[in-house]
């Protein structure tokens, strides 16, 4: 019986060896450069040597030395505080406005207009990182920006924002919900599109009024996507961006910006403490791993919608 | 007769409400573009703009003492050029490979009849949530040899397991498994199947990934910044930081005649270097708006 099992797994092998070479670049590139660093994790419990390598490196006397020294060190309290801050309020501020986004767009019904909307809307989406930060700092100039403009006509001067710690978070997050709101709103578009339209029929006899329909319809139709996205972006708490804190960082917020990612590239590639950094990011990774696992755990259980 | 004129007056209420309704949408929708708009004109009109007047603030619905210095400045900035090869290299090049090595995976993976299946997805979702980090990754970059080459912007990070899960959902829900039967009894293989069967009926899936791809490759610059110090392999986002965020050090920290120069200079360039650089990028999506209207997210939904 399972010899036969075998024997048809073979076969079925041979007959498709074609699916396993269209697969295999894919599977070497992941070999290469996302198992094989994975191996090198091992250097955070290790005192990584240049000369001597991963393997040949002496391990760590305690094991947890790094981590340890991490946990004690004065930038553990401000990096996680500042990865959860920055996370926690792109999370509440940016789920908002795609779903309110989309629901105004679908009651359009001036057909160009709606077009010619979305595409504008979507049109930050393809900014850079780096001119968004750009962009930024020239609005926000206290000399000669938007914000100059503004505070001028009234006839006062306007602050330096970007040298404000406390308005770090703020500017990160909502220069966000600008740029990526628009874009983000095309799943629930395509959620909105796909409702059923009779429903909209049975309301319109009943004498539901458009809002009403936006109220009793749409909005349900949106909520199970709207969970999803939720909590799949819950269990990347702590997986706050690189790029555009780091391009935002100046002197003066660095006690509001530097966050987990930021600092594993200094302490690791500036300051070349290899082990140390590799410590600080698996810290990062194993609470993002955790958050995820425990967030589908729940989706399961509640939605029977999970990733895996 | 009571009852048609009640209906009628119910009919009137509604169409009245539905009005209310839409002018507070159509005010909102206005006023959001306007938020999205504005910042995004004040760039332009600024870059056809005597910097003095920018700075004193008299722009701010047209350009105000019109000039192309800005431009011409850009011009003259050979960096920019050297970074606007390089870009438009690895644009073209990484989003042929990400083509050649996500679709076919992702195809292979939307196979049932696959065996170890569930062994190959699971190596390619694992990634997604477990990663070596940042050292790790760089020393093995460093081991293979490939700090300062150009490949390592193109070829090593270029499995994407979100434009794979995608693809695979799109390959499920629109390819028929009965397709791959019917070939297969008349003799075709799987490679054949796949390039002149699946292929062309995926072309939606594919210019968007496409899409996605190739403004990927325009926007990045982390993987630079930390593979590339050759200045003459960096990529235009490099270039574009020393210009966009370099000086805003330069300007709060430095004093001088020098410094003046360079700084306005630097000031010029500014905007006219956010247009050179975005606009190209901002006309790529036009061209593949229609396949998003094909249900391609819908799909990305149900993945």
């Amino acid at each position: 019986m399972d010899q036969a099992k075998l024997r048809f797994k073979l076969m079925m092998i041979r007959r498709n060896w074609g699916l396993y070479l269209l697969i295999l670049p894919a599977v070497i590139l992941l070999i290469l450069f996302a198992y094989r660093p994975m191996y090198g994790v091992i250097i955070a419990f290790k005192d990584y040597r240049h000369f001597t390598g991963i393997t040949g490196s002496p391990w760590s006397e305690p094991w947890f030395k790094w981590f340890e020294r991490f946990f004690n060190s004065f930038q553990f309290d401000t990096t996680v505080r500042n990865t959860l801050t920055l996370s926690f309020y792109s999370l509440l501020a940016g789920f908002p406005f795609p779903i309110l986004l989309a629901l105004g767009a679908n009651q359009m019904r001036a057909r160009r207009f709606k077009r010619t909307f979305l595409t504008i809307s979507y049109l930050p989406h393809f900014i850079s990182t780096v001119v968004m930060v750009g962009l930024i700092l020239i609005w926000l100039s206290p000399s000669s920006g938007l914000i100059a403009m503004i505070y001028s006509s009234f006839g006062n001067q306007a602050p330096n924002l970007m040298g404000q710690a406390n308005a770090f978070s703020s500017i990160y997050v909502w220069s966000e919900v600008w740029q990526r709101m628009g874009w983000n709103s095309i799943i629930y578009l395509a959620a909105l599109a796909a409702v059923d339209p009779t429903l909209y029929e049975a309301a319109t006899v009943d004498g539901a009024s458009r809002f009403q329909k936006l109220i009793y319809i749409d909005i349900p139709m949106l909520m199970p996507t709207a969970a999803i996205l939720l909590i799949l972006s819950a269990g990347s708490i702590m997986n706050v961006g690189f790029e555009k804190a780091y391009l935002m960082q100046n002197t003066l917020n660095l006690s509001a910006s530097e966050i987990l990612s930021t600092y594993v590239y200094k302490i690791g590639l500036i300051n070349a403490q290899h082990s140390y950094s590799t410590a600080i990011n698996l810290f990062n990774t194993v609470i993002n791993l955790a958050l995820l696992v425990t967030v589908n755990t729940v989706t399961r259980k509640i939605s029977e919608n999970s990733l895996w | 007769m009571d009852i048609p004129s009640k209906k009628k007056q119910r009919h009137i209420k509604n169409t009245r409400k539905d009005k209310v309704f839409d002018i507070v949408n159509y005010g909102l929708a206005g006023l959001f573009l306007l938020i999205i708009i504005y910042p995004l004109w004040f760039i332009v009109i600024a870059s056809f703009s005597d910097p003095s007047a920018v700075s004193g603030g008299r722009v701010w619905l047209w350009p105000q003492g019109f000039t192309l210095d800005g431009y011409r400045a850009v011009l003259e900035h050979e960096r920019i050029w050297v970074g606007y090869r390089n870009t438009i290299w690895y644009t073209f090049t990484g989003t042929l490979i990400g083509l050649a090595v996500n679709i076919p995976a992702a195809y292979v993976l939307s196979r049932k009849d696959l065996v170890f299946r569930k062994f190959l997805t699971w190596m390619f979702l694992i990634v997604m949530f477990f990663s070596g980090g940042l050292i790790p990754t760089y020393l093995t970059i460093r081991d293979l040899g490939l700090l300062n080459h150009w490949l390592v912007l193109v070829l090593p990070f270029s499995v994407s397991i979100f434009h794979v899960v995608v693809a695979r959902t799109f390959f499920q829900t629109s390819l028929p498994s009965d397709l791959w039967d019917a070939a297969s009894i008349d003799g075709c293989g799987n490679l054949r199947f796949f390039f002149t069967i699946a292929v062309p009926l995926s072309k939606a899936i594919i210019a968007v990934i496409a899409l996605w791809t190739a403004v990927h490759h325009w926007n990045s610059y982390f993987n630079a910044l930390i593979y590339i110090t050759d200045v003459n392999l960096q990529p235009l986002q490099l270039i574009l930081r020393q210009i966009l965020v370099g000086n805003e050090l330069m300007m709060q920290q430095s004093t001088g005649e020098a410094a003046i120069i360079a700084i306005r200079r630097a000031t010029i360039m500014r905007y006219s270097s956010i247009i050179v650089s975005t606009v190209p990028i901002m006309c790529f999506y036009p061209f593949i708006q229609k396949y998003f209207n094909q249900g391609v997210m819908i799909g990305a939904i149900k993945g």
